[in-house]
């Protein structure tokens, strides 16, 4: 895998949207998100201007739309696919659709649900996209996100190849030893290995603790760069405020 | 040269009463390298874990000047290196970078001075080349070595291995020995890779049921096979400790 991949930063890595300070984008993106979920879907222009204010994060980013798509689609029909059945339940004035009617209010239910769900994720997307996990990690921290969750999300990050990895010798070892379930009761055996695992990952929170002490651990973890909320932020920030809410208040 | 170890009576017993250390006495000078050699379970990885205050037990050890028990932690730390075992359990950041930076951070240096830290332990294990990247993409000799840089980047007196060639593949194994041979700090290698121990250690001593039986010349001891028998170690098929002799004298 690549080194691009493993952050998860994606599009031009020395773009403008990609050198903000975390804490901008953080800030921008939920910003966005904020006002689309706050917005009722009569008033669609707010939705729209919401849309292409991604779309031009993402254009200035450089982020293309098959890693956009291949990142939301994770999330993406789960809720479209929820948001489609309200249609043709929903009661009330009727339309007709070619071979069925469905209810308007339903349609404008499932509108309102998929831009909403479209415009969030493709602001987390971007966001993940623009900003590799440890500076959005650095961008919480510095916000004031609790310490502990922010570690917690640290080390999740570092050792989930470690642990996955294990699984995955794990699994190779029970199938080359013939392990090939054929009814419930046989699947004890993957219990068996779920606590081998937790175990091993218990035993290994253990001497990573000790590692760090040894290399003076007390508590806090002192961060070698320091974030810097510069000019482009400021404007990043004021541009989208400019673009989105006198756009919100007036509607 | 001051002490770098004087240890006297060292006992250490864990709390499900499995006994670690049993009176062990050890003098290391500044500026040797001492290979300790010893079966599973001979305690020495506790005896590790003493020399930077994280186990503490009954009896005196001084390290580096600082006394163990009595002395500032911050202070014992900053001197004394532990690489250990599994490269990840010690490279917890997210980057190579980032981790090798802790250990000086947490010694309260400057940023500055940091990276100048970071940037020079990393050339020293050629690993320059690495810094952005995460732990998990690089090989298991190339995460030892930034473990060893982590600790380096510390500016330590004492540098302790422990087993920092298992699993390597003959070529990385190599060059972590041409690297360590580099390495001018006080050393102590604890290891089970007789011949590992014995191209980079002048002395070595046997650890044994939390004792030392054995403190001399490392290729004394690795031709000593009565000695080596009676405390489960042994030496690869076919390697000849008194060749090794020979090729170092001439």
């Amino acid at each position: 895998m690549s080194g691009m991949h493993q952050t998860g930063v994606a599009g031009d890595a020395g773009s403008r949207i990609h050198r903000l300070d975390p804490r901008a984008k953080i800030v921008g993106l939920a910003g966005i998100t904020l006002v689309a979920v706050s917005t009722p879907p009569q008033l669609w222009p707010v939705l729209a201007a919401c849309a292409l204010a991604l779309t031009a994060i993402a254009a200035v980013g450089r982020v293309g739309p098959g890693v956009i798509w291949t990142r939301a689609r994770v999330v993406l029909p789960l809720v479209v696919f929820v948001g489609v059945f309200v249609p043709f339940v929903r009661g009330g004035e009727q339309v007709d659709l070619g071979p069925v009617a469905v209810s308007r209010e339903g349609l404008t239910t499932f509108f309102a649900v998929s831009s909403k769900a479209l415009i969030g994720t493709v602001s987390a997307v971007l966001l993940g996209a623009t900003t590799s996990f440890p500076d959005v990690l650095h961008g919480l921290e510095r916000m004031r996100a609790p310490r502990l969750l922010t570690l917690i999300a640290a080390f999740m990050y570092r050792y989930l190849f470690v642990i996955t990895d294990e699984a995955r010798r794990m699994r190779v070892a029970l199938s080359s030893r013939g392990y090939r379930p054929r009814h419930a009761l046989q699947v004890a055996a993957l219990g068996r290995v779920a606590t081998a695992l937790f175990l091993r990952t218990f035993e290994r929170g253990e001497r990573v603790y000790v590692a760090m002490l040894a290399r003076g651990y007390t508590g806090t973890t002192p961060r070698l760069r320091a974030l810097a909320f510069g000019r482009a932020d400021v404007l990043f920030l004021a541009a989208l405020v400019a673009a989105l809410v006198p756009l919100r208040v007036v509607a | 040269m001051s002490c770098a170890i004087e240890a006297r009576g060292l006992r250490f017993r864990y709390p499900n009463g499995v006994t670690g250390l049993d009176g062990v006495d050890l003098s290391i000078r500044h500026g040797e390298r001492v290979a300790v050699l010893g079966p599973n379970g001979a305690g020495k990885t506790t005896l590790m874990l003493h020399l930077n205050g994280l186990l503490a037990g009954e009896g005196s050890l001084s390290v580096a000047g600082v006394d163990v028990r009595r002395g500032d932690t911050r202070a014992l730390r900053a001197r004394v290196g532990l690489v250990f075992q599994d490269p990840d359990d010690q490279l917890f950041m997210p980057t190579v970078g980032e981790d090798v930076a802790f250990g000086p951070l947490n010694l309260g240096l400057t940023p500055e001075d940091t990276t100048a830290r970071v940037d020079a332990a990393l050339a020293t294990v050629r690993m320059a080349h690495v810094a952005d990247r995460a732990p998990h993409q690089l090989s298991l000799g190339q995460r030892r070595r930034v473990a060893i840089a982590t600790v380096l980047a510390m500016d330590p007196q004492l540098l302790v291995l422990d087993e920092p060639s298992a699993s390597l593949d003959p070529r990385s194994r190599r060059e972590l020995l041409e690297m360590l041979a580099r390495l001018e700090h006080t050393m102590l290698l604890v290891t089970h890779d007789l011949p590992f121990a014995a191209q980079l250690c002048e002395r070595a001593v046997v650890l044994s049921a939390g004792r030392i039986v054995a403190d001399g010349p490392c290729l004394d001891i690795l031709q000593d096979e009565g000695l080596l028998a009676a405390h489960d170690l042994e030496l690869p098929m076919g390697f000849d400790a008194g060749r090794l002799e020979v090729a170092a004298a001439a």
